[in-house]
């Protein structure tokens, strides 16, 4: 392994991923990330902690993705004034989070940061905060005055619409301001955070055996890959090793999900440009392989499948022969839907060129995931980093440097194919043996990473252990955190009836950023 | 256009028969009289809210949609708006920051409306529970006529679910 680009002391976290720790201190924080830019580390996430039940003040954590691995930075930060300096304008993706991280843990960057809160609406008051451990969390408020100052854009002619969080379709709920002229997108701003339910807060009374059921419903459309990812932060954190079958069955069941989803907004996107068949062609096609994984797996989008320590359901070799089966028959019809959708000149028209994000905006605010790559961003932590079982398989990395709609739809299509590909590599060179490994104890205080690339893009768990097996702090990532901002670029320019055609294209979770 | 033709003959019609109402999934007796009901059961139209769900229900009611369920075939469809609808479908714990919008939306509902709660989270706030953040079970901020378990229940369980709402079976 190499090591670590930065100029700093560190010592390696252990576990499937390669991952490093370091303490810094607050006067060095933008120093490190200036150094770190410079060497073409993205972002991956920033949290903060309470330490306070160890007499440690706060902290403030980011986690960096390098060329050597993944950089867990730990900021202590005082008790009585937990105040940083500013990134954001280092690492544009890190504004929401600092402000998500304040309206938590009352832990606030200095500088000319946006102040505004985040998730906290009128649920809880500005004084309380409630990832602090002497927060308790049955407290309830009567709800409070909900005032959020909207940047507003003036004109002749300029007005806004204001959409959600209650949407016209079947949508999760998040609030839209449009600032328009005639059709034309001036500005979006997001507001997120109406559904934030306490999720970092359930962790920290849980167990770490507890921790993977809530784990799989940060956001349900991604089960699999944050349950994968919290199993390895556990594993890493207690030292298990899970068995090889099991880390093979685990490829094939987040293929699968990657498989699902694409199928699933392929359909979406023709629905979205008036081509309703492409809808109920690619339903039919998701609906057959969620079947296939409810017999194969006991469960449609294979929530549970994926334990710390291996996985609940093995799968017998006339059952592998049955997924291969009905893999390759899918797989014919995504051919020939794939032929159609490029031959459609309707569905083409308008594809090409609306919502485009470019190489440049994406590298400089941190687009990520299949978005990313549609935008010129060639990462994939398959390939970055390949650990098992990923690693004799040579994935192949779909990407394209337009940045439109068309882009995402090719990079999902590309997508799609080789994660079929994988599967049938996988169930090819399944290893015999066990598929779960007794958990060993964890000494408290231990460090966990679970790092996965899912379908939408990186999923971080990063785990901190307390006494007795518990969780003292853990922090679920999700890669809409980084893109949402980009949807807001995305649709500038474009007509507002194209916005549902765009932010299909992402298809971002609300869930997993509200936590 | 031919080969689009080609794959619409070639795979036909897959949808399946929809399920028998379950007067077990009602949370209280049927409110609706029959004359109201016989229209409804010809023609239904839903709003769905998410009120913080994990988006796994969401998946699941996108399914009914596809051609396995055809929902629309049998008079049932999802409207924009909830002042056009006669029925709430509504996932997930109700976080608190959804509590306004949920309550909201309820009351842009004309009478008469019928409130259908569905998976695990909807019927008893399942693992979010109530919190800080969250208001727990749909039935704590709404009336609820029908809920429907599961994670996420299954298409034809919610399929089920509506359908129940809509008959006039008397709760067991």
């Amino acid at each position: 392994m190499r090591t670590l680009e930065l100029a700093i002391d560190f010592e390696p976290i252990r576990g499937a991923m390669p991952a490093h720790h370091a303490v810094a201190g607050a006067g060095q924080l933008r120093e490190l990330c200036d150094q770190a830019r410079s060497k073409g580390a993205r972002l991956v996430a920033l949290w903060g902690s309470d330490e306070t039940s160890r007499s440690e003040g706060y902290a403030l954590h980011l986690a960096l993705a390098l060329p050597s691995g993944l950089l867990w930075l730990t900021v202590p930060l005082a008790s009585d004034h937990p105040r940083y300096p500013d990134i954001a304008d280092i690492y544009p993706g890190a504004n929401r989070m600092q402000r998500a991280t304040a309206d938590l843990l009352g832990i606030r960057p200095d500088g000319n940061a946006d102040q505004r809160k985040w998730l906290r609406h009128g649920a809880w008051p500005e004084d309380a905060f409630p990832l602090r451990k002497n927060f308790d969390a049955a407290r309830r408020f009567d709800p409070g005055p909900d005032r959020y100052p909207f940047v507003k854009v003036e004109g002749e002619g300029v007005h806004e619409i204001p959409v959600g969080p209650v949407h016209a379709g079947t949508i999760e709920p998040g609030h839209f301001r449009f600032s328009i002229v005639g059709e034309k997108i001036l500005k979006l701003e997001e507001r997120l955070g109406y559904k934030h339910k306490g999720i970092e807060k359930l962790f920290e009374a849980m167990t770490l055996e507890e921790g993977a059921k809530l784990a799989g419903r940060v956001s349900g459309d991604t089960t699999v890959a944050y349950a994968w990812a919290y199993a390895m932060a556990v594993e890493g954190a207690t030292g298990t090793e899970p068995p090889p079958r099991a880390l093979a069955l685990r490829g094939i069941l987040l293929e699968l999900e990657r498989i699902a989803n694409h199928l699933g907004d392929l359909g979406y996107l023709g629905n979205d440009v008036a081509l309703s068949f492409g809808f109920f062609q690619f339903w039919r096609l998701k609906e057959d392989l969620l079947r296939l994984n409810a017999q194969l797996f006991g469960h449609r989008y294979l929530m549970d499948a994926i334990v710390p320590g291996g996985i609940a359901a093995d799968i017998s070799a006339p059952r592998a022969e049955l997924l291969l089966e009905r893999l390759e028959k899918i797989q014919r019809e995504v051919l020939a839907l794939k032929s159609i959708y490029d031959e459609h000149a309707g569905a083409q028209d308008r594809f090409i060129m609306t919502g485009q994000v470019l190489p440049a905006l994406a590298e400089r605010m941190g687009l990520t995931g299949f978005a990313g790559r549609a935008s010129g961003i060639a990462h994939d932590l398959r390939i970055d980093y390949p650990v098992p079982p990923y690693q004799q398989l040579g994935p192949r990395m779909a990407s394209h440097t337009r940045g439109d709609v068309a882009a995402r739809v090719s990079v999902r299509f590309d997508e799609t194919l080789e994660s079929m590909r994988l599967v049938r590599a996988l169930v090819q060179q399944l290893p015999p043996g066990e598929v779960r490994a007794p958990l060993a104890p964890a000494k408290p205080g231990a460090r966990g990473v679970g790092w996965i690339e899912g379908w939408r893009g990186e999923i971080l768990v990063a785990l901190e252990t307390a006494e007795a097996n518990r969780i003292h702090r853990l922090h679920p990532h999700d890669p809409s955190w980084q893109n949402w901002p980009l949807l807001e670029r995305a649709v500038m320019g474009n007509i507002v009836p194209d916005f549902p055609l765009i932010n299909k294209s992402f298809n971002l979770s609300y869930s997993g950023q509200d936590l | 256009m031919y080969h689009l033709l080609k794959q619409i003959a070639k795979i036909g019609i897959v949808t399946e028969p929809a399920p028998h109402p379950d007067a077990a999934l009602r949370a209280v007796e049927q409110r609706l009289g029959e004359a109201i009901l016989k229209h409804f059961g010809r023609s239904l139209a839903i709003r769905h809210v998410d009120a913080g769900s994990c988006n796994g229900c969401e998946l699941e009611i996108h399914a009914m949609n596809g051609p396995h369920y055809n929902l629309e075939r049998i008079g049932i469809k999802f409207v924009a708006s909830p002042r056009h609808a006669d029925m709430l479908l509504v996932t997930g714990p109700v976080s608190r920051n959804m509590e306004v919008a949920l309550k909201r939306t309820w009351e842009a509902t004309p009478d008469p409306k019928l409130v259908v709660a569905i998976g695990d989270c909807g019927c008893t706030g399942g693992i979010f529970g109530e919190s800080y953040a969250s208001c727990g079970r749909v039935s704590n901020v709404i009336p609820v006529d029908v809920a429907v378990p599961g994670c996420p229940p299954a298409p034809t369980a919610i399929m089920q679910g509506i359908l129940t709402a809509i008959s006039s079976g008397e709760r067991r």
